[in-house]
């Protein structure tokens, strides 16, 4: 089934409120994982299966790394999910 | 580098035990004599022989954000609640590493010993293999499993860079913590060090394999009454939770900056028994040569010990070992010294033990209170020594001294000594 960009967006969002307790409202297409959002390389890969279970995805090791922002997954999920 | 001898002091002190989430309350629940442990409720428990512990009295969720918990060990959870404790103890407002902070990083340390490790996490993160694939195993499984994990923690907590330990020792694993952090600040190496020790193993494997030994108390139906040292009708240890932590400090350095203090870390002795990896050495020769090295290394007068927070499980054979070793090595002074087995009330917290107990050690010379030994109904006739029972006691007036005994499966035997200042 195809998903919106809000769907994922608001997804993503109490996944990243999950794993680094960062208030859903502040994960924004344009926030950084890593600088804004306090996700360490470590919690990144707690996303990665999370996000992956959620939008039955899958999102390969190599691709992580070109996940830098939020709008980057987003994106990576819109385009690649089942 | 020069070997210096300085004087340490502790200004300082946290725990999150059975009795209490902090110091204070951990203090209160000891001199009320109150046992921590409880009736195992969890279905694991159901199917063993031993369906008792002493679960911490708070828990961490209630105390730290679930960011933090996801990536923490419960070992870990619990050494980082003592340490901040502590820390803020001591009047530290910030980590080291912080530019307003008074304290140079470079000569803070860290030293929280764990017996076990993160022995949850891995057990947890085997059955999340199992059940669910390796996809799903948590990326923080390696740092969660650690054993040097809780000092490190902290460590990055507090800003520490002049070293980052962990003594391994079974049940003397606290206190050789302890014991290693005062030598880094006696010789010069670091002038304040955040020590202690940390356990979490109440899990059906751990409580299993300790059962299995015979090691443990079998009294399901009467939790409050299990961990009973010095009794006749003891029989075996009671498994507990938790951590205690204290801030030391250059009596120096301490100085300087004009903070309280609670008392002096004055040494350590250390020994090993060669002789079993799980029994202790029946007559005691090896704490009592742990003992004999402590006088002879620190200006302790043997006089000026007046009370003795033992190591004492609530074991058959190592209550009597320790008591033996301690008339041995005392003398008749001995009869002049508070025994108190606080484990009576906490249970044994493993590598958390020493770090608790000298918490209670520093707190009983700071307010000149022996705590009381809880369950003593028929005192074992071979203790011969004078066991705190009933109530707290009151401790002599002048300069005195206490020690902490921990000795650990693999005959690691290790006694602290602090006194008043």
């Amino acid at each position: 089934m195809a998903h919106t960009q809000d769907e994922v967006l608001s997804g993503l969002a109490e996944i990243v409120n999950e794993i680094a307790g960062i208030p859903q409202e502040d994960v924004e297409l344009d926030k950084s994982f890593t600088d804004d959002l306090d996700v360490d390389s470590l919690s990144m890969v707690e996303v990665v299966v999370a996000a992956e279970e959620r939008f039955d995805v899958k999102i390969p090791d190599d691709e992580v790394k070109n996940l830098k922002t939020v709008g980057d997954a987003v994106n990576y999920i819109l385009t690649n999910a089942a | 580098m020069t070997t210096e001898n300085r004087t340490v002091v502790v200004t300082g002190i946290g725990a999150f035990t059975p009795l209490g989430g902090d110091a204070a309350s951990t203090w209160e629940g000891l001199l009320a004599g109150r046992s921590g442990v409880r009736a195992l409720e969890e279905d694991w428990a159901a199917d063993l022989p031993v369906r008792i512990a002493a679960r911490s009295a708070v828990e961490p969720a209630e105390v730290l954000p679930r960011p933090l918990l996801r990536k923490l060990d419960r070992s870990a959870q619990f050494a980082l609640i003592a340490a901040r404790e502590a820390w803020a103890d001591a009047g530290y407002e910030q980590p080291a590493t912080d530019e307003a902070s008074p304290l140079d990083p470079e000569r803070l340390g860290s030293v929280i010993a764990s017996g076990i490790g993160g022995v949850t996490t891995l057990l947890d993160q085997y059955d999340v293999l199992r059940e669910k694939g390796a996809r799903k195993v948590s990326p923080h499984t390696v740092p969660m499993l650690m054993p040097n994990s809780p000092s490190a923690n902290v460590g990055i907590e507090v800003g520490a860079q002049a070293g980052v330990h962990t003594p391994v020792s079974a049940c003397a694993s606290g206190a050789e913590a302890i014991g290693y952090a005062i030598e880094m600040i006696r010789t010069g190496r670091a002038d304040v060090v955040v020590a202690g020790g940390t356990e979490a193993a109440i899990h059906p494997l751990p409580v299993a394999a300790f059962a299995s030994m015979m090691a443990m108390s079998k009294r399901n139906d009467e939790p409050l009454r299990a961990s009973r040292p010095y009794d006749k009708a003891r029989d075996g240890f009671v498994l507990g939770e938790g951590a205690g932590v204290v801030v030391l400090e250059s009596a120096e350095h301490a100085a300087k900056r004009g903070a309280r203090v609670y008392c002096e870390a004055v040494g350590q002795g250390l020994s090993s028994d060669a002789h079993h990896i799980a029994q202790p050495e029946p007559t005691g020769s090896g704490v009592a040569r742990a003992l004999a090295q402590l006088f002879e290394h620190t200006d302790l007068d043997k006089a000026a010990v007046v009370h003795v927070n033992a190591h004492a499980t609530s074991t058959p054979q190592g209550d009597v070992a320790e008591i033996k070793a301690l008339r041995k090595e005392l003398g008749e002074h001995l009869d002049h010294v508070a025994i108190s087995a606080t484990k009576s009330m906490t249970g044994h917290l493993l590598g958390g033990a020493g770090g608790v107990e000298t918490v209670a050690t520093v707190l009983a010379l700071h307010h000149r209170q022996a705590p009381p030994t809880i369950n003593v109904e028929d005192l074992d006739d071979e203790v011969d020594a004078d066991i705190v029972r009933f109530e707290p006691r009151e401790l002599p007036q002048g300069r005195i001294a206490a020690l902490n005994n921990s000795f650990g499966f693999g005959g690691h035997n290790v006694v602290l000594a602090f006194r008043t200042v």
